[in-house]
């Protein structure tokens, strides 16, 4: 199997690698194969936005990250995630730091599965910096009252006495920021965190998320369908399409010289605003693979208006473009015709990664 | 705009929301707004600003607190009665916005296509579904969808299940109440066009609520934002997008994020301060005066009132800033 490694150009060596991840789900109708093969990595302080279509393996992939994936019915087929080099699957700590909370942070679209209903707000955070970094009572509470205010939270103190329900939804969605940054994690998960939100409360809980990452230096994994909260904050993207990547590279080669077709697709889709109202949308007609017998070609091949005999018959594998963009798609390969609107790695054939 | 006489009028439209204690939600307060035919208005606005009470007072689902409101010149009633119901869900229909809850998960895809004709028409069974049969075509899905259930079914299919359930009364007004927010991005454009088909075939007039302000825009001849209750700013939704003039729409449009990395990169972002104050006490004066970047001493007394522009009267705002 082709795997991947995107090298980050400007940072070190990754914090997070996840190499090869497949995840499956036992049911009586068979295996769901949720994750087909899933490798990126994220760099310290950076932001990677994972985007694709519903059903496509987002939160799985991350939920299994955090061992958050219910096993059984879940299952890992293969792979690994290795933060600082250490293997994380299957774990639950390394070196006497919890994952979960420590190392990895989380925000759910809805706050209030990660919140307690019956507990202030102000209680919630402390009690995560006492189990995870055993601070006393009241250095704790101190210590959640300076998030929430962080958190741009009004009147923090105050506040921190109140309950969820007292709490409005975007402020509930801040709130849980303040919870997930409580232990400083090295990685902060954010699973559609703004889906529900109108957009001015959704540019304030993206324009905290960046200020956090600048002030603590969190890395950002951002699941979103949602391209142009993507481009407003993603340093590279991973694009998922029925279980497995179909292209990933820099915000900028993803947007602006998009390598897969169902890349291509989702832009055209998409209203714009530079050019005439009268431009029709195109949408990507039909629906994605069933995932308990994915075809044995490209996933896409149903829908793609490029698909060529060899797409459904054999999987393309991952084409390298050059720095780190890589797309599942045969039309990189020699023999395929050239597409117009499609980026190919230089003038050169495409190279198998 | 035409001479024809416009086909909804709402005059100082007021929906309240009693609460215990004799306390009341301003969900919708004084709302003035002409909708012209084959006309489609987009309306945006915070979360919980009065859109969905709007859209659903217009056509009767929640009953009025006050004010008027017409449908090519005949008032409507204030309260619907049985009567009122089948006369006038032949005329306007609404769209949901959660394809998986507004579908009822124990009935047929025909029946609840055919649902709307078998309430408020005198037609046959066969006549009904064959009806819905077309309809379904007519959306893009297969007439032998009929005997299948909505939970086999995608959510870009159910909300054309929902689309061919307004429709198939064929109505000349209908509120789409966030048709396409639950849909992915390759799936909202299937919607849209399929709306804006419709819309030419069948003469529609729409009100489309959205979140997504370029959808807005893409979709809508005028552009209405709203902001706890009240209509802040109206006009031609090119110019209200490109060039917002209320304070409240500048922060709107700045906040929405468009598909284009350098040009996020670069934009400064413009978030409001504070909260939205709660629509059961609402502010006195301008109802941004609490947030607005460029409050002044008048607007935390005087109401200001929506009024066209000194010079570009297609479009109007409720803004002291502009007061002539
Ligand atoms: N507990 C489970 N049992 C069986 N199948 C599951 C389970 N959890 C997830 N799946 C399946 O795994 C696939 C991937 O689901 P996942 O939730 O990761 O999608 P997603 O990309 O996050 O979609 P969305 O955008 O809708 O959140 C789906 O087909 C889903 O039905
Ligand atoms: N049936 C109801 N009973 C009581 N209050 C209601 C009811 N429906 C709406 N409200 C309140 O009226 C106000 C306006 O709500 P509405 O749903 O119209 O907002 P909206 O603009 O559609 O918001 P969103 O974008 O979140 O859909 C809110 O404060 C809401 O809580
Ligand atoms: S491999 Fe073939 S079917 Fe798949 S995306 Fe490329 S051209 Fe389309
Ligand atoms: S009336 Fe005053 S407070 Fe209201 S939007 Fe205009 S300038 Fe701001
Ligand atoms: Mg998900
Ligand atoms: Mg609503």
């Amino acid at each position: 199997m082709t795997t991947v490694q995107p090298q980050d150009i400007a940072a070190g060596p990754p914090l997070l690698e996840v190499d090869d991840l497949r995840v499956e789900f036992d049911t009586y109708g068979g295996s769901v194969k949720a994750v087909r093969g899933v490798s990126f990595s994220v760099a310290a302080g950076k932001t990677l936005a994972i985007v694709g279509e519903s059903g496509c393996g987002k939160s799985v992939t991350v939920q299994t990250l955090m061992g958050l994936t219910p096993m059984p019915p879940g299952r890992i087929t293969s792979g690994r995630a290795r933060l600082r080099g250490v293997d994380i699957l299957g774990r639950t700590e390394i070196g006497g730091r919890e994952i979960r909370g420590r190392e990895i942070g989380m925000i759910f679209q809805d706050p209030m599965t990660s919140l307690n209903p019956t507990m202030t707000i102000g209680r919630q955070i402390a009690e995560t910096l006492e189990v995870h970094r055993g601070w006393s009572r009241k250095r704790a509470l101190d210590r959640a009252v300076e998030l929430l205010d962080m958190a741009r939270i009004p009147e923090a103190a105050q506040r921190a006495n109140q309950y969820p329900f007292e709490f409005s939804g975007g402020m509930l969605q801040r709130a849980m920021i303040a919870v997930a940054i409580a232990c400083e994690p090295a990685i902060l998960i954010a699973d559609e965190p703004t889906t529900a939100l109108d957009v001015t409360i959704q540019a304030q809980v993206l324009d905290l998320l960046s200020d956090l990452q600048r002030d603590i230096g969190t890395a950002i994994i951002l699941i979103t369908h949602d391209l142009g909260v993507v481009a407003r904050m993603a340093d590279d993207v991973v694009v998922m399409y029925a279980g497995q990547v179909a292209e990933q590279g820099s915000v900028e080669d993803v947007f602006y010289r998009s390598a897969h077709p169902y890349m291509l697709g989702l832009r055209a889709a998409m209203p714009s605003n530079s050019s005439d109202r009268r431009h029709r949308l195109l949408p990507i007609e039909g629906s994605p693979p069933d995932l308990f017998s994915p075809p044995t070609g490209c996933a896409y091949a149903a829908r793609c208006p490029h698909a060529m005999r060899i797409c459904s018959t054999t999987d393309p594998g991952a084409f390298s473009l050059g720095g780190g963009h890589t797309a599942r798609c045969w039309l990189h390969g020699d023999k395929a015709p050239r597409v117009p609107q499609l980026a190919y790695a230089g003038a050169a054939p495409g190279l198998k990664a | 705009m035409t001479a024809a006489p416009p086909l909804v009028v709402a005059d100082k439209l007021t929906k309240y929301f009693q609460l215990s204690g004799g306390r009341q939600i301003h969900a919708v307060d004084q709302v003035t707004l002409t909708v012209h035919e084959k006309e489609v208005v987009g309306l945006v606005g915070e979360s919980g600003s009065g859109k969905s009470t709007l859209g659903k007072t217009l056509i009767g689902l929640h009953p009025r607190t006050s004010g008027t409101a017409s449908y090519r010149g005949e008032a409507l009633p204030q309260r619907y009665q049985p009567e009122d119901f089948r006369r006038w869900a032949k005329k306007t229909q609404m769209i949901f916005q959660d394809p998986y809850s507004s579908l009822n998960p124990r009935m047929t895809v025909g029946e609840i296509v055919g649902e709307g004709l078998k309430l408020h028409s005198t037609c046959s069974a066969t006549e009904i579904r064959d009806r819905a049969g077309d309809w379904l075509k007519r959306v893009g899905l297969e007439p032998d969808h009929m005997s299948r259930y909505p939970h086999e079914f995608s959510g870009g299919q159910r909300q054309r299940i929902g689309i061919a359930r307004a429709l198939i009364l064929e109505p000349e007004f209908v509120v789409c109440d966030e048709p396409i927010s639950a849909l992915d991005v390759s799936v909202q454009a299937q919607v849209v066009n399929l709306l804006d088909e419709l819309k030419t075939s069948m003469g529609l007039t729409l009100l489309f609520i959205a979140h997504d302000l370029s959808m807005v825009r893409y979709v809508s001849d005028r552009m209405a934002v709203m902001y706890l209750g009240v209509i802040v700013e109206i006009g031609p939704a090119s110019d209200v997008f490109f060039s917002p003039k209320h304070p409240y729409t500048e922060i709107l449009v700045a906040s929405n994020p468009e598909p284009d990395p350098l040009r996020e990169r670069h934009r400064r972002s413009e978030t409001i301060a504070g909260e939205i104050p709660s629509p059961v006490d609402v502010p006195a004066g301008c109802r941004f005066s609490g947030r607005c970047p460029r409050v002044m001493d008048v607007c935390r007394s005087v109401t200001p009132q929506l009024l066209p522009l000194a010079d570009a009267t297609d479009r109007q705002v409720a803004c002291h800033l502009f007061a002539t």
